[in-house]
This record gives C-alpha cells, structure tokens and sequence, in this order.
C-alpha cells in the first residue's frame, strides 16, 4: 500500500485548450539544441557550420567540466549557429537527413556494467544532461550521488500533457531506465503519482521504487513539492530528478545502443484550433506543428513548455529540451478603458473581486474552461497585501519573505527560509495572483543563482 | 472610448523624456493608467497574470468606506442641528442635514486628497516610479477620523505630516511602518490637542447650551454607562468623529472587505477577541473606583472609533503583522491594548488609535518571532541530518 499526501494549498487552472487523444506524426525540416535551456551551462562547441553529424554525436560541453556532453537529437548538416546579446549560444541548428544515421554506443547488457560504466555512457550520449538536480535545477555533477531520486509521474500544471499518452506502451523501457538510475544512488527512487489525474499504468506498474500518491491541486506534481513531503533537501544535500519520458529514452539508449529521441508532445491552448499530441523529435521546430493549426488572425504568443513556466519562443522557433508541451495563447498587448473597474465576468481571477472570481467556486460540472492572455493587467507596485501567496504555496516556508530576501540578496536569511528547498516553478501560481505585478520567478531563479555562484556548484 | 486613446496616445510624447513637460510624466502616467488598464504583457515568468491589480484593490476599499462616509456626511448635518434644537428628529430636515453635512466634510476630503496626492506625485516624479494607490485610501480615511469641526489648515498640515514622515521617507507606499491615516489623527491629538479632544469639537458649530459629550467621554468622566443608548450607538446618531460613529455603516464595509477577501478576517476576528478577553476581564475585577471597569465588554464595540480602527485601520496590511500566525497575536494585543487604555490611562479617553499605532509598531517583532520559529525548525532538521550522515546513514556526498 503506497502512502498517500494530500496537497492542500495551490490551484488548479481550467484553462481552455486541452490536447485531446490523439496523435499525429509531422514532418520537420529544422532541428536545434538550445544551450539555454540549461541553467548553469556555458557551452563550448565542438562543431561550426557546415558540419555533419549523427544523432548522438557531440554539439558542445559544458565549461565548467567537459565531461557532459550535449549531444545531436538528429542526424543531418549544422546550418547556423545562432548568437544572441553579448554572442552568446542560443541555438545550434541542424537539418536532417531523410534517414536518421546513429551513433553506436553498444548495447552492453546494463546488468553488467559497473556504475562508472554507466555514468560514462550517459554522459557521452547526452542523456545525462535530462537528470537535474535539486537545488537549482542544474545538471548534475558525475561525481555526486543524490540523498535520492525523484520522478513526478504525473504534470499538475495548466493543460498539461497525460502521461498515459506520453508513456504509452514504453514500461519495459522505463522500467530499465528506472534500473539504470537506481545504480547512481544508494537512497530511495520515488515514483509519484496523483489519484485522480494521474494514474498512468506504466507508472504505476515500476517495480523496485517506492510508490506515493499525492493528492490536490497544483502545484502537487513539481518535484520540489514532492520532495519536501518525501525527503526535505538540507543544506549541503541534493536530490535528483527526471522526467519519466527521458527515462524511456535512457532505457532505449541501453537496449539498442543508440540516442533515439522521439517524444510525444502536446499542442495546447486556447489558440489551437485542434489541441492534440504529436509524435517528434526532440529539438523540432514548431513551425510545422503550429501551422493551419492556431487561429492566424490574432497576435500570439508561443510558448515552449507549460503557461506557468514555459519559454516564449517564436512560431519558427524551437521546442525546449525538458518541455513536453507547446502552449499558444493571445498576446494581450491592448488598452482597456477603465480595466480596472469593471464587474469582469470572464477575466481570471484568484481575488474575489471580480464576479469571474467566484466562478471557481462552483461545481466542476458548471465551470467552463477559461481564455487568458498575456496582458499584465496592471503596473507593478510595492508588495502590498499579505497572506495571498501562502493559499497557493504548499511549502512550510513564508514565501513573502524569501522573495525579499531574495531581493536584498541576502544570502543567509535566503538560506534560513528555505531557499535549497524551492526552485522558481514553485513560485509560479504566487507570480500569477501577485497584485503588485512583480516577476517572482526571476527574483526567485536570480536569488539561487547567486547562492550557487557562492555555493560554487 | 477611441476618442479619449487618440487623445492620450497624442499628447503623450510631451510628457515622455524630451518632451515640453518631462517633469509631468508620473502625474500623467497616473492618469492614463487610470483611464486605461496599460498593454503591457509578461516579459518572464507566467506567460499570463490575475486580473487585479492595486487600483482595483484599493477601489474596493474606498467602496468599503462610502457607507460610513455617507452616514458620517449625514450626521454631521443632524448632530449640528440637534444641538441648536435638541427636539429634532432624526429625518426631520433631512436636506438641510445633508447639504450642511456636504458642507462640512467635503472641503476636508477635498484638503485632504490635494495635499496627499500633491505630495505622492512630487515623490513618485523624484523616484521615477509611477504613482502608488495607496493614498486614495489614505486620502479618505484621514477624513473619516477627523472631527467636524477640525481646521482645514490643521488637515492639510496632519495630511502632509502623515504622508512625508510616517510613509514617504521609509520609501512610500508598501513600506511605511505605521498606518498613514492613524499617524495624521495622532499627530492632530498631540499636536493640537484643542481641536481633538473636549466636548466641543465633536459636533459642528456645536450651540453652546448643548452638552455633546461622546459615550467615550462620558465614560471618561465616570459615568457608569453612557447616556446615549446602545441601539443609537449602533446606528451611529451620536457625535464624534465624522465617519466614526456608525458601527452599522462600518460592519457593511467591513462585509465587503471580507466578501472581497482584501480584509484579513484574521485579524478582525482576532481584535474583537482581545477586546472581549479584557473587557471580561475587568467586568470580573470590578473597581467602586473605577466605574468604567463595570461598563459591559460590548459597549466597547459601539464607542468611539473601535469598529472603525477593527475594520479599516488594524487591517492595513502594510502595517500589521505579515504572517498569518502573526496576525493573530497582533489582532489580538490590539483588542486587548484598546480596552486597556481605554479603560486604566488617565490621559486619553480612545484607546482604539493609539493601540493600533503601538502594535503597528511591534508588528515586525511579532513577525520576525514567527518567522524565526520556522528558521529554528529548518535548522534543526539540518543538524539531525547532518548527524545521520556522521554515522553513515544517509549517503549525502
């Protein structure tokens, strides 16, 4: 019998939008990797343009150590590598051949190999680089063992993809994954799922982890909430963490001894005309994804990832390498006469001082799903108002007061309060209700950056 | 409303850097936000944001007070001529009362609103920030605890006193210590303890034959209960300050700050307890020599400006306790210190004013004890875990 934990504060969004069961497979005709993606990494390239390569062969190296790899997801000719402000990376993009040639990494049976082995076949293939680290959501170190490893099996977040879809007919390859990663730590491996969204077979049929179920609303599937209630980070100590998708990927990688890369995603929002779920590989552009598929008519905005935490990337742009999801929505880049008076039935909102905002209190059955935009609905102000963030914070931590810390950059009282405990995601439904408009996951991202510089992680 | 966009996106330009009036730019920054809710959108983070803002939080407050604003307009004008003809009856002219009361209160919100919002303007154009909400409550408040008869002059310098020195050299709104509103009234009572204290400045141009005493100055004086009765009180028919008096007008606004949720009902509730707790307490104690300790603990809740400060003032959530838990204590030592002053200080007949002021005060010692029992609890886990990993339980390196 799995235990079970109940989420009492956060949100659930009923957003329109929601991918239906369905899956259709696109052609691409550019891929990238994104050095971006990756908190902490400063890339050094291994290729310049023109060059061809297989899906697995080496792009860059992280700086900081030159053993992770990032490797292609693709095989084809690198066309350009594209540089933003101050030259840095921002993608390496390569089109692809008609047939995928691969890198042959030997398929050594795992159950032979010593961890060493192991490690040095994820990091040389580039899947190392889909396990994080808590905290700071880096990539982590090879030559560090996690207190334990974490795998949120379900996605609480707005729109979210269905596992049972992601992972659909992959539980032997996640099984193995699962194996795999179990070498690298001597504590636990939590499997967590939600029992009412998300109950997926492949997930809930691992064997040798340790089974939780959670329960409530938002934010219930980010790991950091997970970890707290499982194993609560200490200073000094991390946890890892990947995603159940990537876990397949592993597993594939040590049956074939090659990088295949294909993933389902979800197309979602409220601008879609058909949201469903697309075959890819990881890397693709959208533009194939997208087109005949959003209403062309208004201004939009993409997003690589979920509408809480998600990229915003343009509609020619790029998938995220730990994103499952692409959300479209109305840019919301319009005046309204008196915005800020009016009863507003159909904006959203986590106050009740809108008539939408008593909305969420009815049942289910009579809540209809909402639209929003990217309008800010306000300019940003002093913090105000108190005891907001802490309805939708499932943390035994005063949000309010890390966020100052944050600000001040005072690293001490950023340490007392938790900071090792949170990532910028868990800040994200207190970043939606803030009545003084303030950007908390940037102010919550820049705080642990600064503790990681002086961490020297 | 295209017409009024045009209008603004032309003129405009004037206002920005180069312009004919850069020196203008928050003021009309202010007033374009006003007219249009702005298009600016999400740069990072959540690529969507609630609906509310500050303007619309702090218009639910002004909604929250006009009952009480309106019944204060009205009594002003009764009050006054009652004490000319103490026969009259409560709806007996009732236009002469409105319009006298109008008379009296409007230039006192009008003093009241320039000299604030002149003052934030100069601010927020100094700092480059846009103008802050936070007077527009402020604005209206300071009015409300002001009595009658009150100089204008003496609101103005009140206004600009609470505004500079109790908000906008700790950095404006969001930063202040003690509540803006309550810093003016007390800077009135101790500064020009005339014009707020005695028998005659609670009504308007008071008729020299009429007593005017208020239940708390009565009280006060030894009395053992006022003389005005307790559904009077309720209602408000008694002099004092203008928007003071009806704890019915009060208890609606107090039902939309708590329907809206921008009122904390922690706190509240909390203050209506440490009231009732001290107010037991000295029923039980008893005193011939103090009558005043005999008053019912309710009575409380209808004189002077309790209801008022509970549902406006100690709810101010820039200057009470910031942590939930905090809130409680605060609410509650504010109840408590009310009645107390209220009931043992020979100095000053309303504790309500000066007990929220104190715990405004303390309100950041109670939350940094809070915080801190949490900090504690952090660090103790560490140390267990760090002594686990000692002994090899745990393989954390």
């Amino acid at each position: 019998m799995s235990k079970l934990i109940k989420i009492k504060k956060g949100l659930d969004l009923n957003l329109k939008g929601r991918a239906e069961n369905t899956l259709s497979e696109v052609l691409v005709q550019s891929y990238a990797v994104k050095p971006t993606d990756y908190i902490g990494v400063t890339p050094k390239l291994m290729v310049k343009e023109g060059d061809r390569v297989m899906a697995g062969s080496p792009l860059f190296f992280a700086k900081h150590n030159e053993k992770i790899l990032f490797t292609s997801p693709i095989s084809g000719i690198v066309t350009s590598i594209n540089r933003g402000e101050r030259r840095v990376i921002e993608e390496i993009r390569i089109t692809p051949d008609n047939e995928v040639e691969y890198v042959d990494f030997g398929n050594k049976p795992f159950s032979s190999m010593t961890k060493e082995e192991i490690i040095d076949k994820l990091l040389i293939s580039g899947t190392w680089t889909y396990i994080r680290q808590r905290p700071y959501s880096i990539i982590p170190n090879p030559n560090k063992s996690p207190k334990c490893i974490v795998i949120s099996g379900f996605d609480s977040s707005p729109l979210a993809p269905d596992y049972s879809i992601l992972l659909k007919n992959q539980a032997s390859e996640l099984q193995l994954g699962v194996d795999i990663i179990s070498k690298l730590t001597q504590g636990k491996i939590y499997v967590n799922s939600h029992i009412s969204k998300g109950k997926t077979p492949e997930i809930l049929g691992l064997k040798n982890v340790v089974h939780t179920n959670f329960d409530g609303p938002h934010p219930s599937g980010n790991v950091g909430v997970q970890i707290s209630n499982l194993e609560p980070i200490n200073k000094g100590e991390n946890v890892w963490y990947i995603h159940p998708a990537d876990l397949v990927m592993i597993g594939k990688l040590f049956l074939h001894g090659k990088l295949i890369t294909d993933k389902i995603i979800a197309l979602t929002g409220s601008e879609t005309i058909k949201p469903h779920y697309y075959n890819i590989k990881r890397g693709a552009c959208i533009s194939s994804i997208i087109n005949n598929n959003v209403n062309g008519e208004n201004h939009l905005r993409y997003i690589s990832g979920n509408i809480l935490t998600g990229k915003k990337i343009e509609s020619n742009g790029y998938i995220g390498a730990y994103d499952n999801q692409i959300t479209v929505i109305k840019e919301g880049d319009y005046y309204e006469f008196l915005g800020w008076i009016l009863p507003g039935f159909k904006k959203f909102s986590f106050s009740r001082t809108f008539l939408s905002g008593f909305l969420r209190f009815l049942p289910k059955q009579f809540q209809k799903p909402i639209e929003v935009d990217t309008n800010l609905h306000g300019g940003q102000r002093a913090y105000v108002m108190t005891g907001e963030f802490e309805k939708v914070f499932p943390f035994d931590i005063y949000p309010l007061q890390l966020i100052k810390a944050c600000i001040i950059e005072d690293i001490d009282q950023m340490e007392e309060l938790g900071i090792y405990e949170i990532d910028a995601e868990d800040f994200a439904l207190c970043e939606v209700i803030d009545t003084s408009k303030t950007d908390i996951q940037d102010i919550i991202r820049k705080g642990l950056e600064l503790i990681r510089k002086e961490m020297g992680e | 409303m295209k017409f009024v966009r045009d209008f603004l996106d032309k003129i405009k330009p004037n206002f920005e850097k180069g312009g004919k009036y850069p020196w203008l730019h928050s003021t009309f920054d202010a007033f374009e936000t006003f007219a249009f809710v702005p298009k600016t959108t999400t740069k990072s983070g959540a690529h969507f944001r609630d609906a509310i803002d500050m303007k619309r939080t702090m218009t639910f407050v002004i909604f929250a007070l006009v009952p009480a604003l309106l019944f204060g307009i009205y009594n002003v004008g009764y009050q006054h001529f009652l004490s000319l003809n103490p026969n009259i009856g409560f709806f007996e002219g009732f236009w002469d009362n409105t319009l006298y009361g109008l008379l009296k209160v409007l230039p006192i919100i009008i003093v009241s609103y320039v000299v604030g919002l002149g003052i934030e303007f100069i601010f927020a154009q100094l700092r480059g920030h846009e103008v802050n909400e936070g007077f527009l409550v402020s604005g209206m408040l300071i009015p409300l605890v002001m009595p009658p008869d009150v100089p204008l002059w003496q609101v103005a310098l009140a206004t600009a006193f609470a505004v500079i020195i109790g908000k906008e050299v700790f950095g404006g709104t969001g930063m202040n210590f003690m509540n803006p509103a309550l810093t003016a009234r007390a800077f009135l009572f101790f500064a020009f303890p005339g014009s707020m204290s005695g028998d005659n400045v609670w009504i308007a141009e008071k008729a020299d034959a009429f007593s005017g005493a208020t239940p708390l100055a009565e009280m006060f004086n030894g009395m053992d209960v006022p003389s005005t009765s307790i559904m009077d009180m309720f209602l408000g028919i008694m002099p004092g300050s203008i928007g003071e008096t009806s704890v019915l007008a009060i208890l609606l606004g107090g039902i939309i700050l708590l329907k809206t949720g921008i009122g904390s009902w922690k706190i509240m509730l909390s203050v209506l307890i440490g009231a009732t707790l001290m107010g037991l307490t000295f029923n039980l104690l008893g005193s011939e020599a103090n009558p005043y300790m005999q008053l019912p603990f309710y009575y409380h809740f209808l004189m002077g400006g309790f209801a008022f400060g509970l549902v406006f003032m100690a709810t101010d959530p820039v200057t009470a306790s910031q942590t939930e838990t905090g809130k409680w204590i605060y609410g509650l030592l504010i109840g408590i210190m009310a009645v107390l002053i209220r009931v043992v200080n020979p100095a000053y007949p309303e504790g309500m004013m000066l007990a929220i002021l104190l715990l405004n005060v303390f309100a950041p010692l109670i939350d940094y004890y809070v915080v801190d029992a949490n900090v504690k609890r952090r660090k103790k886990r560490w140390a267990n875990a760090s002594t686990l990993n000692e002994k090899g339980g745990l393989d954390a390196k």
